[in-house]
């Protein structure tokens, strides 16, 4: 067994949670410096510019890009041969939140009970822990920082076998659209297909926080990922809503079998800046 | 673009008009969700309110906590939407300007269409950018809100654009 202390799990946490914060993904940052030259409405790429502007000045200055830091998901992968130790794995993370949210100046933004009494727990846990064992020595944490003006607009709907490809691209795309300048636009969506009701909500967010300049690995999702970006596209929604060629910067989907009767979609809708990082423990 | 300094009054108010590019110096007041909750419970109670309605600036925004070597944290508006339930009692009562993200309802549409009154949108997720044009915070009221609290902001060239004049024309269609 290889040990690894949780304490390293915790500092790892800590700093992500604020570096995501501070800077935007290489990925996004690409993608949005390749919108901002291709944007043919002035008022859309002036919009661009002042993103870029912001990143630039969020970077430099240690102020969040969003003042919405958002809420912490965590994906894990435990490899099988590894023993965790020094304490509880969910306290560590968790801790590893509550620290990088006081040391960053990030904003405390969750409540403790959803519906009564909506009391803000003012450390930003607990944070949504995902975690899967796999084959292995080490421990690969994925973080996302959600922002809920986006979430706020996601969408989920079990479609029916035969509505097939048609159907998914109707339900993303109306998805975009109800979105529209709430999600702060340009967007990245996350879709999941397949799975269960549940599952296919988890597939569509680990999709928000894949490398948004990888296609699916699959030729035939990668191509309706490309038909459904350039749809989008075409919304004429724009940046913040204000019109133009940039609604979304990327679409990714991940898919997973299903049942015979089934053919659930989600779609989680993500703002220009999609905060991820991920990092491996060895 | 055209600069403004608050109070905005109604007579400035009917000089801009919806797609303006419009840069704000003057005084502004921080509520969303939560403030917005109690301000209501207030004025069905009869309370005398935190802040004066007339002619008031109202941004929809809930800030990073500022670091001390700093004036102000991250403050990009948030999502409009939520506050239009208590939108159209306060452009009753004397609002001039609320500033957030996205659509309004038909209800605060038509409340900004009876009091001449107007709805301007600041770039969603330029919170960095957006912060910087604060030069001065206090917590008014409702501290313990955290975020939430009710903070007057004096801003300079604080970038807005008219989502909705004083004819109801709307930006997004």
């Amino acid at each position: 067994m290889k040990p690894i202390s949780v304490n390293i799990i915790r500092d790892k946490v800590c700093t992500m949670v604020q570096d995501i914060n501070f800077n935007y993904p290489k990925d996004i940052r690409f993608l949005l410096d390749e919108a901002t030259h291709n944007e043919r409405n002035p008022l859309g790429k002036t919009t661009l510019k002042l993103l870029q502007e912001n990143a630039d000045i969020a970077a430099k200055e240690h102020i969040p890009v969003c003042q919405d830091t958002g809420m912490v998901i965590v994906f894990l992968k435990i490899g099988q041969n590894v023993q965790l130790i020094d304490g509880s794995l969910n306290e560590a993370i968790n801790e590893g939140v509550r620290q990088g949210y006081e040391q960053g100046y990030l904003r405390k933004s969750i409540v403790d009970d959803p519906l009564y009494e909506r009391i803000n727990t003012k450390d930003n846990t607990p944070c949504i822990i995902y975690s899967e064992i796999v084959d292995g020595e080490q421990v690969e944490i994925e973080i996302g920082t959600k922002g809920f003006g986006s979430e706020n607009m996601s969408m989920l709907q079990m479609l029916k076998p035969a509505q097939g490809e048609q159907g998914v691209i109707d339900t993303v795309l109306n998805a975009i659209k109800q979105a529209g300048p709430n999600a702060c636009p340009p967007m990245v969506v996350g879709v999941g297909i397949g799975g269960s009701f549940d599952y296919a909500a988890v597939l569509a967010k680990k999709a928000t926080l894949r490398d948004a300049t990888m296609a699916n690995p699959n030729p035939k999702y990668a191509q309706l990922e490309k038909t459904l970006l350039t749809e989008a596209n075409k919304l004429n929604i724009g940046p913040q809503g204000f019109k133009g060629d940039t609604t979304v910067l990327a679409i990714n989907i991940e898919y997973f079998p299903t049942h015979i009767a089934g053919l659930p979609v989600a779609v989680n809708i993500s703002c220009h800046i999609t905060r991820h990082a991920k990092e491996v423990i060895q | 673009m055209i600069k403004v300094t608050t109070p905005i009054t109604k007579k400035l108010c009917e000089t801009l008009q919806v797609g303006d590019l419009v840069y704000i110096t003057g005084t502004i007041y921080t509520a969303r969700d939560a403030a917005h909750k109690r301000l209501t419970e207030m004025i069905n109670q009869g309370i005398e309110l935190p802040f004066d309605l007339k002619d008031a600036t109202i941004y929809y925004v809930g800030p990073t906590p500022t670091p001390p070597n700093k004036t102000f944290g991250s403050a990009g508006p948030t999502t409009s939407a939520r506050m239009d339930t208590y939108a159209g009692k306060l452009y009753d009562l004397g609002v001039s300007v609320t500033i957030g993200k996205g659509y309004r309802s038909k209800a605060v549409q038509d409340a900004i269409i009876k009091n001449n009154a107007l709805y301007m949108v600041a770039i969603g997720g330029a919170g960095a950018l957006l912060g910087k044009c604060v030069k001065h915070a206090e917590v008014i009221a409702f501290e313990d809100l955290g975020t939430e609290a009710i903070q007057r902001l004096e801003v300079v060239d604080f970038p807005v654009t008219v989502a909705i004049d004083g004819k109801g024309r709307m930006l997004y269609e």
